[in-house]
């Protein structure tokens, strides 16, 4: 096994953490953060922001109950709007952080100790967006509870032909497993905060918490079978939870949405799209914490590939529909093929093709790749990309369908923005809390990256 | 009067009672008073029970300064206010104090009620003086939907737009519901003192100062009113006037045979129709019920088939059904039907006209010549008299006469000149010689011609008592000193005459809601018998008209049929007078002609207010709640302009801004605009929407001229359209969803619409049990007569009102979300500027494999055995994946409150038998589910099945043309299945395999081999 602390392949490749570390200057910097460190101008003003946009989406949901979704732009034909391109682009965001987390655990990638823990908080942030909009784009929210397949005086039962009631039972899981997963990771390093607190309340809630960690060999070995368990079980979600949402689309007839290969295209935009976020965040916060020597280049380096790979998975998804929808012969597909380069929609399209599919090409050079100014910059354009492309799948696939005569246009309104731009400031909010409270490094997984534990394992 | 002592009172300084100032309760008193009462009385507070001065007072106030609020219709927000607060009251008075003696229940119903089941009513609607007959659907004395009488000759069941609209008049919440003076509530009394003074001295002149202002009148009854009216004052005058009316019609029969007659038309005879710019096909032409039966039951492509030929100055849906259509400017028609006569040997003067108008006349004239005896010529209404004598005088040539149509009396009780009269009365008034004038219905002030100056007359002049009684606080209203609310048809007794001159009986549906008097009974208060009924009136009219022992059995037959059978007026033999038209002046051909037409929707601006009428789109541009300027898609590229560009609009140096809608088909170098709109005192729903353009009206120009023009000013204005794409062409193919073929094409291949049709059962999996719909007792199904269908619209209305069908306003049809359930799509195709056009009404498909039902998570809408997509509104929760999933968009979707639930009117209006759907819920056209439901228990009760015919849809039963048939397709002679065997049949995107229940029989044209337009073959 390589040193991890060693680069490889000669001096090209970063080291998964610097060398000069120890068990107790880990577990130092990073519970620093948490307990001894002063709360900063910057997290109060980042957080600040957060929360004030935070408030805003409250307020854009109060109006929303009040009046009804027709404050939004949605209409007839184009019945689905923002709120359903805002939930599968949250949705696919957070496959970044099981796949980091459950997959690249099962293939030994230790590299992702450094950066799964924040990952994972992301997935859970990112999910809870998400699962706001199913809720709030129904004309009758109050009633979204009829989806749950739960004993009633009514005898009445979901219709469990429609993917959106798959869609409950997927995203419902993915938040259940992921939250749990989360936790059961967090439990030893709450446990050594719980001992470094010097608060005497900070250390009853760690303690709480970390539900009598104490480190004996037998709750490691309990622990590490649990985990593996967990990581076996949130594997599939990766796939599957997409699948599910790109099912929303799939099943129905309408051109645009009724093609076969939309599972495995969404699942690739999705990882495409986590990956984009998990740099988008590791890149302020190592610089702002000074975590270079955790996270470092090679983590930029390897989630850049990571995004490059599935990138390219995602052109071929465009080039197949596009070439499926020529091939196919169908007029309506070949219509929708015409509508998304010359309709009213086009800017849009083009903007996707050059956000998701041009601009990332950068990647393919290691200067540029290990650069994090122009990666954070790649990230972002990518993240715009993949939002557009939802807007695409979504609304072009609706204004313009079977009847010419129901064509129509949507517009978004500024409820809709407001709701939008709402859940990235709870998201951020959330996020802001999160490096605040909780490591957001996983102390006793960095500890193994050392080359100490391997000598403790070879002895 | 009493709200008028009480406003003065009002003036005295209050008295503050602001908490600080309020006496203190004495408390004994209130125990001693408690002590006092026996038995269950009620108080409201405190301060009411022992009648304390400042109750007394906070009621004295509250109530007749906020009465005056009824009349401003702007004031929404006080409305509400007012209404919140007399349902309050309503519900202190009716719920709880319930009288202290013992009532008894009825024991007995009274006859022929039952709860639940509708009772139908004959009564007719008259738009113009042309009655529409009527069935109309009561429960429980609230009268909730209008149907045609199928028992009528003019009906046989049709209706139009306008008559099914007016159900929404008479629940209109901005009704005028007082007598007002001045604009203050007073009573009925006070006005009858104000007014029998200055009648008493007009009796010493004979009248002189009286001026009597109707509308046009058809009624008997009436008529006879105003004779004796007349004979007890013999200086006294009755004018005459409508904004839309038939002056030229008259006038072109006066010219040509030197009297006015009626022309009625047989369409049943007729192989050639030709129309001279007149819109037969579409409500407000007189017959046109009967006129679209007839039509499109001669139009059977495996029997009769006639041929239409259009000429029209503005694209209307008669145009769209022509097989052969001209775009023409109004004014070149004169000159076309010139030449038209000289080629049928009439000495028409006129010169040959060139190119294509050339082409199409000969093809018009060779045909004409090998059908004599079997064509018509038919002019339309604002074309100059002289083109009205000249088709005369086509038709006598042609051998029609007799045949395709014939002359009677006209309906119009007094046949004068309207714009004339109008002018004389305004002369009067400005001549100081009116002291007295009534005005019966209308809204003069706001649709006289500009040039007459009738609002200016009427507010600036010395009439001493002006009277109005209308429907409506109109602007006319505004400037009267006395406004008497007037009773709705559906309140009133009545008579009216049909187009064909057959009388039919207006009886009311329900007592007054506001104790509005009927135009009948004001004329009889003028007439001195002021205690008179509608009833009454009507009653003796027919008695004297019909004297004899079996009056009683007249009387109750006539107003059970709503007509009297033999009254329709007998031919009249008229000769043509020497052909002499006298030469007309030259039409500049540069200068850019404005056409004035009536509004498709809101007619002459009457049904501003009547929501259901404002988002009705029109049936070409598919507008609504707005007017703007038509012009044709040449005219807009030379001048640079597209859809909802604002233009400046001069007219004879008035100006006027107006956006504009580029209409394909329209002729070229020529504008139209529709009347009615821009109103400034029509009610919450119809104040300030589109244009007024009466402003432009004169009495010179009615209906045309030429000399506008326009300038580009780049400013936009937003137009609320329901269909922004009106064609099946896309960039990458045509889709077919009218199917259409020539006559000759269409012998040759019959099969041609349905090529591309699955096989039935083309599916891999088994149908579920309960499912085999071939097994069951009834399968539903719809077929729609593209042939037949002639746009009008009527459907539309007829669901909107059954199915209790929300009003979402400009706003939210701009965005997308109009409810109607069924819609009628128009597309164009072909040539820009002279394009083909087609309808085609698309309700929901009822598709038996619904794409919509397994995408919902809910199980909110659900097939039925007998094959319905049934919608259950209770468990939606409102996603719209069933909307996004259908491949037809016929879904609805309340994405706010649409349904009005505060208005207590509307609570009366509505189908009892359809829920009321709430925000957030999804809707669509149901078959009339609750008529289905209706029939089977009927049918199950005598334990037999629903016959064929007996159940009809609401689309169903308004359809003048018969386009739309229902029934069970399991029954193999039924009307539906067998227009399903035809070889017309065909599904719209059956392709998808959804196998809709909907389906559609192609339309076939019959074409002129001369004009060699093929039909592409669709």
């Amino acid at each position: 096994m390589d040193d991890p602390t060693q680069a490889t392949r000669g001096s090209r490749t970063a080291p998964v953490i610097e060398p000069g570390y120890t068990f107790a200057t880990i577990t130092d910097k990073i519970s620093s953060i948490v307990l001894t460190r002063p709360v900063s101008n910057g997290w109060l003003v980042g957080f600040g922001v957060g929360f004030l946009i935070t408030m805003m989406l409250l307020y854009a949901m109060g109006y929303l109950f009040l009046r009804g979704v027709g404050i939004w732009g949605v209409n007839i034909p184009v019945g689905w709007g923002f709120a359903i391109v805002n939930f599968v682009w949250w949705i696919g965001i957070g496959h970044a952080g099981t796949l980091i987390s459950a997959i690249l655990l099962l293939l030994r990638q230790q590299w992702r100790n450094s950066i799964n823990r924040f990952a994972e908080a992301m997935t859970l942030f990112a999910v809870a967006c998400a699962g706001m909009f199913p809720v709030l784009h129904l004309g009758r929210p109050w009633l979204a509870y009829w989806l749950f397949p739960y004993p009633n005086s009514m005898n009445y039962w979901p219709q469990f032909r429609s993917p959106l009631v798959w869609d409950v039972f997927a995203v419902s899981t993915y938040f259940t497993i992921s939250l749990v997963f989360w936790f059961i990771g967090l439990i030893p390093d709450l446990a050594t905060l719980r001992d470094r607190a010097e608060n005497k309340w900070a250390a009853i809630i760690y303690g709480i918490l970390a539900m009598g960690w104490r480190g004996s060999a037998r709750h490691w070995k309990r622990y590490e079978t649990a985990y593996l368990l967990l990581a076996g079980l949130a594997t599939p979600l990766v796939l599957s939870v997409h699948t599910v949402v790109s099912f929303d689309f799939a099943i129905a007839i309408l051109p645009g949405w009724h093609t076969t290969i939309f599972p495995p295209y969404f699942v690739a935009g999705a990882i495409y799209s986590g990956f984009a976020m998990v740099l988008m965040l590791a890149i302020p916060i190592r610089k702002f914490y000074g975590l270079e020597d955790f996270i470092t280049q090679r983590h930029l380096e390897n989630s850049a590939k990571v995004m490059l790979a599935t990138g390219l998975i995602v052109a071929y998804g465009y080039a197949m529909e596009a070439f499926m929808n020529w091939y196919g012969g169908n007029p309506y597909d070949n219509y929708l093929l015409w509508n998304r380069l010359h309709g009213p929609y086009a800017p849009i399209y083009c903007a996707l093709l050059f956000c998701n599919i041009v601009f990332p090409q950068v990647l393919w050079f290691r200067k540029w790749r290990t650069n994090p100014g122009l990666l954070f910059l790649v990230s972002f354009v990518v993240l715009v990309g993949m939002w557009l492309e939802r807007f695409i799948i979504v609304v072009v696939s609706l204004h313009r369908d079977f009847q010419t005569s129901s064509w129509g246009m949507y517009y978004p309104t500024k409820w809709d923005w407001m709701t939008y731009i709402g859940t990235l400031g709870f998201f951020m909010a959330a996020f802001f809390l999160f490096i605040r409270i909780l490591p957001m490094i996983s102390i006793f997984e960095m500890r193994t990256l050392l080359p100490e534990a391997k000598e403790v394992k070879a002895e | 009067m009493t709200a008028k002592m009480e406003k003065n009172n009002n003036k005295q300084p209050r008295e503050d009672v602001g908490p600080g100032k309020k006496n203190k309760l004495d408390l004994a008193r209130v125990r001693a008073k408690i002590a006092e009462t026996k038995g269950p009385e009620y108080w409201r507070s405190l301060e009411e029970l022992t009648g304390s001065e400042e109750f007394r007072d906070m009621l004295r106030r509250e109530f007749p300064e906020g009465a005056s609020e009824w009349l401003d219709s702007v004031s929404r927000r006080g409305f509400l206010k007012l209404m919140g607060a007399s349902l309050a009251l309503a519900g202190m008075t009716a719920c709880t104090k319930q009288p202290l003696e013992p009532i008894v229940p009825y024991v007995k119903q009274p006859e022929e009620v039952v709860p639940g089941r509708p009772l139908f009513y004959a009564t007719a609607f008259s738009l113009g003086g042309y009655a529409t007959p009527l069935l109309v659907e009561s429960h429980l004395g609230r009268p909730t939907k209008i149907e045609g009488n199928d028992q009528h000759p003019v009906s046989l069941g049709g209706t139009d737009v306008f008559s099914q609209a007016s159900l929404l008049d008479l629940y209109d919440p901005d009704r005028s519901q007082t007598v007002t003076y001045m604009g203050d509530a007073y009573s009925w009394s006070s006005f009858l003192a104000a007014f029998q003074g200055p009648l008493n001295v007009q009796k010493t002149l004979k009248g002189a100062g009286i001026r009597v202002l109707t509308q046009t009148v058809s009624s008997p009854t009436l008529a006879d009113q105003m004779r004796q009216f007349l004979k007890l004052y013999p200086e006294a005058k009755w004018h005459v006037y409508e904004p839309v009316n038939r002056d030229n019609v008259l006038a072109g029969a006066q010219m040509a045979f030197g009297q006015p007659v009626e022309t009625q038309y047989k369409l049943e005879y007729a192989d050639i129709i030709i129309s001279l710019d007149a819109d037969f096909l579409y409500a407000g032409f007189p017959g046109f019920t009967r006129y679209a039966r007839d039509y499109a039951a001669r139009r059977d492509p495996d029997g009769h088939m006639n041929r239409l030929y259009v000429i029209e100055s503005t694209p209307t849906s008669t145009g769209v059904k022509a097989d052969h259509r001209l775009p023409m400017r109004a004014a070149e028609v004169e000159e076309f039907t010139r030449a038209l006569a000289s080629a049928l040997g009439i000495n028409g003067g006129g010169v040959p006209p060139r190119d294509t108008q050339a082409k199409f006349l000969h093809a018009m004239v060779g045909d004409l010549r090998s059908q004599r005896g079997n064509s018509v010529v038919i002019v339309g209404d604002h074309q100059p008299p002289v083109v009205h004598a000249l088709g005369h005088a086509i038709n006598q040539a042609l051998g029609n006469v007799g045949r395709t149509l014939v002359y009677t009396d006209p309906v119009d009780a007094n046949p004068i000149n309207q714009t004339e009269s109008l002018r004389d009365l305004v002369a009067d008034m400005r001549g100081g010689k009116v002291d007295m004038l009534l005005i019966l219905g209308g809204n003069p002030a706001y649709d006289a011609p500009a040039d007459l100056g009738f609002a200016d007359a009427l507010k600036n002049t010395k009439v001493p008592l002006r009277i109005h009684v209308g429907l409506h606080q109109n602007e006319t209203a505004e400037l009267c000193l006395w406004h008497i609310n007037e009773a709705h048809y559906l309140e009133s007794w009545g008579d009216t005459r049909a187009y064909d001159g057959t009388l039919s009986m207006v009886q009311p549906l329900i007592a007054p809601l506001y104790s509005g008097k009927s135009i009948y009974e004001m004329m009889a208060l003028f007439s001195g018998q002021a205690e008179a009924t509608g009833y009454q009136l009507l009653r003796s009219y027919w008695q004297k008209q019909h004297a004899g022992a079996d009056f009683e059995m007249f009387w109750r037959k006539s107003l059970h049929d709503g007509w009297i059978e033999g009254s329709a007026y007998r031919p009249k033999q008229v000769a043509l007078k020497a052909a002499d038209f006298p030469v007309a002046s030259q039409v500049d051909a540069r200068a850019i002609e404005i056409n004035f037409r009536r509004d498709p929707s809101i007619w002459d601006g009457r049904f501003a207010n009547n929501g259901w009428l404002q988002e009705l789109p029109k049936p070409l541009t598919k507008m609504t709640w707005d007017n703007p300027l038509l012009i044709g898609v040449a005219m807009a590229e030379r001048l640079g302009l597209e859809k909802e560009d604002v233009v400046e609009l001069e007219l004879q140096g008035k100006k006027l801004m107006a956006p504009v809608w580029v209409q394909a088909g329209h002729p070229d170098n020529s504008v139209t605009v529709f009347l009615g709109y821009g109103r400034s005192r029509a009610g919450r729903t119809g104040t300030g929407f589109g244009i007024n353009v009466y402003h432009l009206r004169t009495s010179a120009i009615p209906w045309f001229t030429t000399g506008a023009s326009l300038r580009k000013t780049g400013d936009t204005y937003k137009l609320a359209t329901t269909q922004g794409y009106q064609t099946m062409e896309t960039p990458i193919g045509s889709r077919p969803q009218v199917r259409e073929a020539s006559l000759e094409d269409y012998k040759k291949d019959p099969n041609f619409a349905s090529e591309d049709e699955p096989k039935p059962d083309f599916s891999l999996y088994p149908r579920l049990p309960g499912f085999e719909y071939e097994k069951n007792q009834y399968a539903w199904g719809m077929a729609i007569d593209l042939n037949a269908c002639v746009g009008c619209n009527n459907c539309m209305v007829a669901c909107q009102s059954e199915n209790n069908v929300p009003v979402v306003g400009k706003d939210q049809t701009v965005k997308g979300r109009h409810m109607h359930w069924l819609r009628v799509d128009t597309y164009y195709q072909g040539e820009r500027d002279a394009p083909r056009a087609f309808f085609q009404p698309v309700p929901c498909m009822q598709c038996e494999n619904a794409p919509c039902e397994v995408v919902c998570p809910v199980g909110a809408t659900v097939h039925s055995t007998e094959g319905l997509n049934d919608m259950v509104y209770n468990r939606c929760v409102g996603t719209r994946y069933c909307s996004n999933n259908c491949p037809y968009k016929v879904r609805r979707f309340n994405f706010l409150r649409f349904q009005d639930w505060d208005t207590p009117q509307y609570k009366m209006m509505r189908n009892p038998n359809v829920s009321v759907r709430s925000r957030g819920v999804m809707e669509k056209c149901t078959y009339c589910v609750q008529r289905i439901t209706q029939h089977r228990v009927d049918a199950e009760r005598e334990d037999r099945k629903i016959a064929d015919g007996e159940l009809e849809t609401a689309c169903q039963q308004s359809c003048p043309a018969n386009a739309i048939v229902f029934g069970n397709i399991n029954d193999p002679n039924s009307r539906v299945a067998k227009l399903k065997a035809s070889s017309r049949n065909y599904g719209l995107l059956a392709d998808l395999n959804t196998r809709p229940r909907t389906t559609y029989l192609a339309e076939v044209r019959n074409l002129n081999p001369e004009l060699e337009e093929k039909a592409e073959h669709r």
